[in-house]
């Protein structure tokens, strides 16, 4: 029996639980192509970093069907005109400025920080939940609802509709994940199409409304858009609301739960973290570094030959930047291995960089400095109930399926 | 040096920086930082601590910062003692002395100067001393011109279209304040960036409602009775008028205050080598003299190894950087400064960023986007290589050219980029002027090889 290639022990779900030591093989090889129709595998800081700012380097979702697409690609959008994550410029950049115009300075310089109070009241209502249980599940109970009521409210969703939505994200978000085994043919593909399009008729319709009646929400801004770059047409709306929803909330659920995780195995952290909320901006930059809810990003294809460490990329490949493994890459940090928010220097591509930097980055931080802080502050002695926690299939968003807690008791 | 005198150094030197800037301030917190734990003495002209100004031509200009409130966050104690408000007169090299305009003089054993440049005036003094003539450098000039902006004058007058005088035209454009901009190039930016982007920026300020007047010079400037200006005459025998007007016509560097002290420094600044060691006129390297910032002029190894001179806010960070920790350590560990050259600027709500040396490139590329539409990156090539590139509200792709200037990358640009247009796929001349002829300053000056500089000894008197 050949050896398995190295890809295919890091998408191997047995692997999930600790890639690290995998991505350090990696490392070894810094511009891996193991197969002939496999991809490039970038896994050093300095080379990914590069690649990320490198315009020979394209997100089109058409040249990567052409470079022959993969299973971890994905498709999170199915039916709508590819969002600006799978564009290039200049239809991307015409897109993300008209969603950005919506999100953030220098037009909606307060929108993020205007959802502080809201935040903060879901996360106090779903910590308030957890009741007289002294067991948790703390990504059903609380990392999974927590932003999709944010998003709920920056799109402008109304609050008795909240729950309709929920109904629609949740098989649409658990399709993007099928759990070993199970028939991704069937039922479950069934109801997430459902839901896909219900949510889609959803939105068409609440975006007409704010079309004739704007608020002071995103999708009001979106439709109503009046810069030079004009309006997002209805189907561009869909696909960036969808965009935002769909990426936003999978990796906000890993980074919360990867930082509980990650504090409770280091109650040092944890008990500082109770003292001093304000820490939790630099636990939240280290946790990008460290456990980055994005592993790796598969959707890149190259226009023209490229250049790394003395091996030639040629043209049409697929690339895969593994961002997890160059967060942790020795030649650009200090005792990679450790997880230590007192570091002088903590930069990770845990969002990325270049033209494609995670678009909700500013909103993914708050929410989880608010949400570590909030659970440190409040849950009495919290442990581990078992570590590993079992995991989610998905190798690319790499977060646990269920992270079971137990703790004394709920401070106010 | 033999290590015990470093390490005295190190424990108990006297180290004085002239200059109380950006690059002072950050060269005395590397100071400390690296473990000098002798005496400091920051030596400045204005009476303030350190502040930053690249807000004072934006933000300040608008009200949305205060002229008074950008002061330079310290990364760290630097204990010093502060001689502020006092410029130094004087160097006596063998003597190891500074001399002060208080009649002062404070000992060294190794000095920094920082001394950075200032604006340059308006030559004819009589109209210089007008009221509403103003210059844009420091903190009191900002809050003097933020004064008049917000007072409401009927016209300001900008003379200069580099990149601090169109900063003051966006900014009164922004504040619904008439303006007229004169350039005697054909546009602007065009020194530091050529006439094909400086075209861009032409239309660009002219869309957003700026009296651009460009192959013209100011013949002078005229008063009405109570000293205040009131019309601006033009060589083209036009006359506007005015009653602000901003002689924004580039800097001068504070290096007359060295005069016949022996270094190497001129009209373009102080010469010294990698390691930021003042030369002295000879061309000797001095042991205990350093330079860092705007005011330095130093080889760079990318560029010919010509002398580079830089006013930059990045390369004053780096300089300091480097100059302070070369003052402290053994000659082994000295690091050359290797700073790419970089700079931004922002107007008419348009991000503009550079890296390299543009005035080198005969050609440019646009690489990506499109001059049209204002978003694009321009490419430079000199003799078969990219020196430099050039973006307008594209930043993000800068790394990547960064990279392809420090690699010699070839130019032509030949492949594909995400974004290229036909209009791209040929290279065009950049357009610089003849740079003997004088303009606005491009803030980067590939100023030869000579480290002497004698202009200063033969002609010392007159900038």
């Amino acid at each position: 029996m050949p050896q398995p290639t190295l890809l295919s022990r890091i998408t191997d779900f047995a692997n999930r639980a600790n890639p690290y030591p995998l991505y350090e093989e990696l490392r070894a090889a810094p511009v891996l192509h193991e197969e002939e129709d496999g991809p490039y595998v970038l896994s050093s800081y300095f080379d990914i970093e590069a690649l990320l700012h490198d315009p020979r380097i394209s997100s089109d979702a058409r040249n990567l069907a052409a470079a022959g697409d993969d299973e971890l690609a994905g498709d999170e959008t199915g039916g709508l005109p590819p969002s600006f994550l799978r564009l290039d410029p200049p239809e991307h950049d015409r897109l993300r400025r008209i969603a950005n115009s919506a999100f953030g300075p220098p037009h909606r310089p307060r929108r993020i920080e205007n959802l502080r109070g809201d935040m903060r009241q879901t996360v106090k209502e779903l910590i308030d939940g957890f009741g007289d249980e002294r067991r948790i599940d703390l990504v059903d109970q609380f990392a999974y609802p927590f932003p999709v009521t944010v998003i709920c409210r920056l799109l402008g969703v109304p609050r008795e509709d909240e729950p309709k939505f929920r109904g629609w994200v949740d098989p649409l978000v658990a399709s993007l994940d099928p759990a070993a085994g199970q028939d991704t043919g069937g039922e479950f593909q069934k109801s997430a199409q459902e839901a896909r399009m219900q949510l889609g008729m959803y939105l068409a319709g609440l975006a007409e409304q704010r079309a004739k009646e704007p608020r002071d929400d995103l999708l009001s801004d979106l439709v109503n858009s009046e810069g030079p770059d004009g309006a997002m047409t209805m189907m561009e709306v869909l696909s960036t609301s969808v965009l935002l929803l769909i990426a936003g909330h999978e990796t906000t659920v890993n980074l919360i739960t990867n930082g509980m995780l990650t504090l409770l195995r280091h109650p040092e952290v944890l008990a500082r973290l109770r003292e001093d909320p304000g820490l939790s901006v630099r636990i939240v930059e280290e946790l990008l570094r460290y456990e980055p809810p994005v592993q790796l990003v598969p959707q890149r294809t190259c226009i023209a030959d490229v250049e790394v460490r003395g091996v030639t990329i040629p043209k049409g490949s697929r690339i895969w930047l593994v961002l997890a493994a160059g967060n942790r890459d020795p030649e650009r940090f200090k005792d990679p291995q450790r997880f230590d928010p007192d570091r002088e220097d903590i930069q990770h591509l845990g969002f990325g960089s270049g033209i494609h930097s995670c678009f909700g980055a500013p909103l993914a931080r708050l929410e989880t400095q608010i949400a570590l802080s909030e659970l440190a502050r409040r849950l009495e002695n919290p442990r581990l109930v078992e570590d590993p926690p079992p995991y989610r299939q998905n190798a690319v968003l790499r977060g646990p399926r269920h992270l079971n807690i137990e703790f004394d008791g709920l401070r106010d | 040096m033999p290590a015990d005198h470093l390490d005295w150094l190190r424990r108990e030197g006297r180290i004085v920086v002239v200059g109380a800037s950006l690059a002072g301030l950050r060269a005395a917190e590397t100071l400390r930082a690296e473990g000098f734990t002798g005496s400091l003495t920051m030596i400045g002209d204005e009476p303030y601590e350190p502040y930053d100004r690249p807000p004072l031509s934006k933000g300040v200009l608008l009200g949305k910062a205060s002229p008074l409130h950008t002061e330079l966050p310290h990364r760290r104690e630097i204990d010093a003692k502060w001689r502020l408000g006092v410029p130094a007169t004087g160097l006596d090299l063998s003597a190891k002395r500074v001399r002060l305009a208080d009649g002062d003089e404070v000992e060294y054993d190794r000095l920094l100067i920082a001394t950075g440049v200032r604006a340059r005036p308006w030559p004819k003094e009589d109209e210089a001393r007008l009221d509403g003539v103003c210059v844009l450098r420091t903190r009191e000039d900002a809050a003097d011109l933020y004064r008049r902006l917000k007072a409401g004058p009927r016209r300001v007058f900008v003379i200069g279209a580099g990149f601090a005088g169109s900063e003051v035209a966006s900014a009164c454009r922004e504040m619904g304040i008439e303006v007229t901009v004169a350039e005697r190039a054909g546009g602007p930016l065009v020194g530091a960036l050529g006439g094909v982007v400086g075209a861009v920026a032409a239309d660009l300020a002219v869309e957003n409602g700026v009296d651009l007047r460009t192959r013209v010079t100011v013949t002078s400037l005229e008063g009405d009775q109570a000293g205040r200006v009131r019309a601006v005459h033009l060589s083209d025998e036009s006359t506007v008028e005015a009653d602000v007007v901003v002689v924004s016509l580039g800097s001068v560097r504070n290096t007359d205050w060295l005069a016949g002290s022996g270094l190497g420094a001129g009209p373009r600044g102080i010469a010294c080598d990698a390691g930021c060691r003042a030369f002295d006129f000879r061309g000797i390297v001095t042991d205990d003299v350093f330079v860092a910032g705007d005011v330095a002029r130093s080889p760079h190894a990318l560029f010919g190894y010509q002398f580079l001179s830089l006013e930059h806010w990045g390369n004053a960070v780096a300089q300091a950087e480097t100059a302070a920790h070369n003052m402290i350590c053994h000659g082994a560990d000295r690091r050359p400064h290797l700073w790419m050259p970089a700079f931004w600027s922002s107007m008419f709500k348009v991000n503009i960023k550079s890296v390299g040396v543009p005035p080198m490139g005969e050609q440019i590329m646009i690489a990506q986007g499109s001059l049209a539409e204002r978003r694009f990156v321009g490419v430079y090539g000199h003799k078969g290589r990219i020196v430099a590139a050039v973006s307008f509200d594209n930043t993000r792709w800068l790394e990547f050219y960064q990279r392809q200037i420090e690699r010699g990358a070839p130019f032509p640009v030949e492949y594909p980029t995400v974004d290229r247009r036909p209009e791209g796929r040929q290279p065009v001349d950049a357009q610089f002027p003849d740079p003997s002829l004088p303009t606005h300053g491009p803030m980067v000056t590939m100023s030869g090889y000579s480290p002497a500089d004698q202009q200063l000894v033969f002609h010392p008197a007159r900038h």
